[in-house]
C-alpha cells in the first residue's frame, strides 16, 4: 500500500490528499490539520490559484484553477504542507441540538431498538449521551456527516431508501450521524427531529450552521419545541 | 427604467446559469453554473457581456420570451437559434450565434437543436444572486426557482436603439475522444477494466441530469479494493463507478462528496463537449497527463478568441461607426455571409 499522505489527481482542477482510507480519530485530525494549515498558507498569499478545498474524512480535496496556479508546485506545496499537517481536533464550536424523538419524528426508532435489543428510550439515551463531531459537510448544502455514534447503535442504511425524509431529521447509518437539512429522498434510519434550521443562504457568514470541527450534544425537546420554530 | 424578460413559455431542461457558484463546496454547495461554459461565454461575448454572466441554459426545447417594458440586447450561443414575432411587423427568423435587440412587447421563440443552448441578455440577468452566483440549484432553493410561465426575470434595458444586429460563425467543439485524466481511484479497478474504459465505445444512458449522466458500455470491474471507498471530493467530470459497474459521469451540479471509486476524471477543456451528447450518442475516452490538459485548455481558449473576431454586423453592414457604437473595435469586418445559414 502506498504510504500517506499522498496525492491523488481529481482531473486537471483539483487534487486530493489522502491521509488514509479509513475513518479513524487520528487521520481527521490531520484533515483539520491540513484544512488549518491551508488557511493560513493561503492568508499568507501561498496558494496561487486554489479557489477552496473540501475536507473530508480521509483527506483534502483542494480546486484550484489550473490557468492561474502552477500544477506541479501547487502539488509539491500540498504535499509539503500534508506532510507537516499535525493533529488538530478542531476549535470548532460546540452546539447544542434540540432534537424531539416522538414517533413521528423518528419512524425508524422501534426498528433500531429492536434490533439491537434494546428499548426505545435506552436507544435515544445512548445517542444522546454521546458528544460528536462534525467529519464533513456534504450530499446536500448543509449536511453535516456525524462521528460519534455509539458501536452499540450502528445500522445499515435502509435496503430502499425513502423518496422523502423531512428536513431537519437526525438520521444514522454505518457509525454515522446525520441531520438532514433539505426535504430529499435518502436512506438514512430516522430517530428525530431538530428544528434548527441548519442551512440559510443569507445567512452570508455562515450559511451552514456547522463546520467541520464543530461539536455536537443533542438536547431532547417535544414535539412543541418543533412546532414553535415551524419546521420546514 | 427596468426592462424584464417574460417567461411565456419555460420550454424544457431551461434554468439561470452562470459560472458557477465556487467557494462553498466545503459546506456541501455544489459549483452548478452552465455545463458548457464556452457557449455561455460566447453568447455572453455576442452581447457585450463578461464570459460568466448569467443567462439562460436551455438543455431540451426552447422557451418563449417577451420583453416587457423597454427594449433588450439578446444574444444566442450553441444549439439555440429562433424565430422573432415583432409587436409590429411580420416574424422573421433569429440565427444562431447572433444578438439583436428586442423591443418592448416583441416575442422570441427559441428553438434548441440536440444539444446545450445559451440566451444570454446585456447586462447579464439581474436576477437575485445566492451565495455570490445566479445559478439555479432548486434542490436548495438557491438562485432562482424553475421557471415558470408569465415569470419575469430583471433585466438592464438595452442602452442604444440603433445597435446594429451581429452575427458569428458556428463555435463547435471538436470530436474525437473525451480526454480524461486517470484517477483518483484508478487502483479500484482491475487492468482489464481500465483497459476497457480506455478502448471500448460506451453510450450516454437515458438517465440523465444536471447532476451526472450514466453511461451504457461493458461494464467495469473492480478491483480487490473494492466498489466502496469512503466518501472523498468529487468535481463535475470525475467518472464514479457503483458496484454495478456502470460508470456516471459527474456534471455541473453533482454533490461535493461522493463514496464510489473514481476511475477518470474528464478534463476541463473537454467537459463543455458532454452537454451536446444526447441519449444513445457513443464516446470513447482517452488518457491524457496534466501538461496534456493544458494545451486542451490553451487550445479551447484559442478557438474561442478565434470565434469572437467573428463577430461582425449582420447583414453586410459594414460602417465602422457602428462597430464601434457595438463595442467591438478591432473585430473583422465581413459582410460576405449569409445570416441565415445557421438556421435549424
Amino acid at each position: 500500500m502506498t504510504g500517506h499522505p499522498r496525492l491523488l489527481p481529481l482531473g486537471d482542477c483539483a487534487f486530493t490528499v489522502e491521509f488514509g482510507r479509513l475513518i479513524e480519530p487520528a487521520t481527521q485530525a490531520r484533515v483539520f490539520g491540513l484544512a488549518a494549515a491551508l488557511e493560513a498558507a493561503r492568508a499568507a498569499g501561498n496558494l496561487p490559484g486554489v479557489i477552496e478545498w473540501v475536507p473530508t474524512f480521509c483527506g483534502v480535496t483542494v480546486h484550484f484553477d489550473p490557468d492561474l496556479a502552477d500544477t506541479g508546485a501547487l502539488a509539491s506545496s500540498l504535499l509539503s504542507l500534508a506532510g507537516e499537517a499535525r493533529g488538530h481536533h478542531g476549535t470548532g464550536r460546540l452546539w447544542t441540538v434540540p432534537v424531539c424523538f416522538d414517533p413521528d419524528c423518528g419512524p425508524d426508532l422501534d426498528t433500531v431498538a429492536t434490533t439491537r435489543g434494546l428499548d426505545p428510550q435506552e436507544v435515544i439515551e445512548r445517542f444522546v449521551a454521546s458528544e460528536f463531531t462534525v467529519c464533513m459537510l456534504g450530499f446536500l448544502p448543509g449536511f453535516p456527516y456525524l462521528s460519534g455514534l455509539p458501536a452499540e447503535l450502528e445500522m445499515p442504511r435502509l435496503a430502499t431508501p425513502r423518496s422523502r425524509v423531512p428536513a431537519g431529521s437526525v438520521a444514522i447509518a454505518g457509525r454515522m450521524a446525520a441531520i438532514y437539512p433539505w426535504d430529499s429522498p435518502g436512506g438514512w434510519r430516522l430517530l428525530g427531529r431538530t428544528p434548527l434550521r441548519l442551512f440559510d443562504a443569507s445567512r452570508a457568514e455562515r450559511p451552514a450552521l456547522f463546520a467541520p470541527g464543530d461539536r455536537i450534544r443533542w438536547q431532547v425537546v417535544g414535539p412543541e419545541a418543533l412546532a414553535a420554530e415551524g419546521v420546514r | 427604467m427596468n426592462a424584464w424578460l417574460e417567461i411565456v413559455s419555460p420550454g424544457l431542461g431551461v434554468s439561470v446559469q452562470d459560472a458557477g457558484r465556487s467557494g462553498h463546496r466545503a459546506i456541501g454547495v455544489p459549483l452548478s453554473g452552465a455545463l458548457d461554459p464556452t457557449g455561455l461565454a460566447a453568447a455572453n461575448l455576442l452581447a457585450g457581456n463578461e464570459a460568466g454572466a448569467a443567462g439562460l441554459e436551455v438543455l431540451l426545447a426552447g422557451p418563449v420570451l417577451r420583453a416587457v417594458d423597454a427594449p433588450l440586447r439578446i444574444a444566442l450561443g450553441g444549439s439555440l437559434a429562433g424565430r422573432l414575432i415583432p409587436r409590429d411587423g411580420p416574424p422573421r427568423p433569429v440565427a444562431a450565434w447572433s444578438a439583436l435587440t428586442l423591443q418592448a412587447g416583441d416575442t422570441l421563440h427559441l428553438v434548441n437543436a440536440p444539444g446545450a443552448g445559451y440566451l444570454a441578455v446585456s447586462g447579464g440577468l439581474q436576477v437575485m444572486p445566492a451565495l455570490g452566483s445566479r445559478a439555479s440549484y432548486p434542490r436548495a432553493g438557491l438562485g432562482p426557482p424553475p421557471l415558470q410561465a408569465g415569470q419575469r426575470l430583471p433585466c438592464r434595458q438595452a442602452t442604444d436603439r440603433a445597435q446594429p444586429d451581429l452575427q458569428a460563425d458556428s463555435l463547435l467543439h471538436p470530436d474525437g475522444p473525451i480526454r480524461v485524466i486517470p484517477g483518483p481511484q484508478a487502483g479500484h479497478f482491475t487492468p482489464s477494466a481500465l483497459a476497457t474504459f480506455l478502448s471500448e465505445p460506451y453510450r450516454i444512458g437515458q438517465q440523465r441530469d444536471r447532476m451526472g449522466i450514466r453511461l451504457d458500455g461493458p461494464p467495469l470491474a473492480h478491483s480487490e479494493l473494492g466498489a466502496d471507498i469512503v466518501s472523498d471530493g468529487v468535481a463535475p467530470g470525475a467518472i464514479q463507478v457503483p458496484a454495478d459497474g456502470r460508470p456516471i459521469l459527474l456534471l455541473a451540479d453533482c454533490q461535493t462528496v461522493g463514496g464510489y471509486p473514481k476511475i477518470a476524471t474528464v478534463i476541463r477543456a473537454d467537459l463543455p463537449r458532454i452537454a451536446h451528447l444526447q441519449a444513445g450518442d457513443s464516446l470513447r475516452f482517452a488518457a491524457v497527463d496534466a501538461r496534456q490538459a493544458a494545451a486542451a485548455r490553451a487550445d479551447l481558449a484559442s478557438r474561442l478568441q478565434a470565434w469572437q473576431a467573428s463577430i461582425r454586423p449582420r447583414g453586410g453592414l459594414t460602417d465602422s461607426a457602428a462597430l464601434l457604437a457595438a463595442n467591438l473595435a478591432g473585430a473583422a469586418v465581413r459582410g460576405d455571409e449569409d445570416p441565415l445559414q445557421t438556421q435549424p
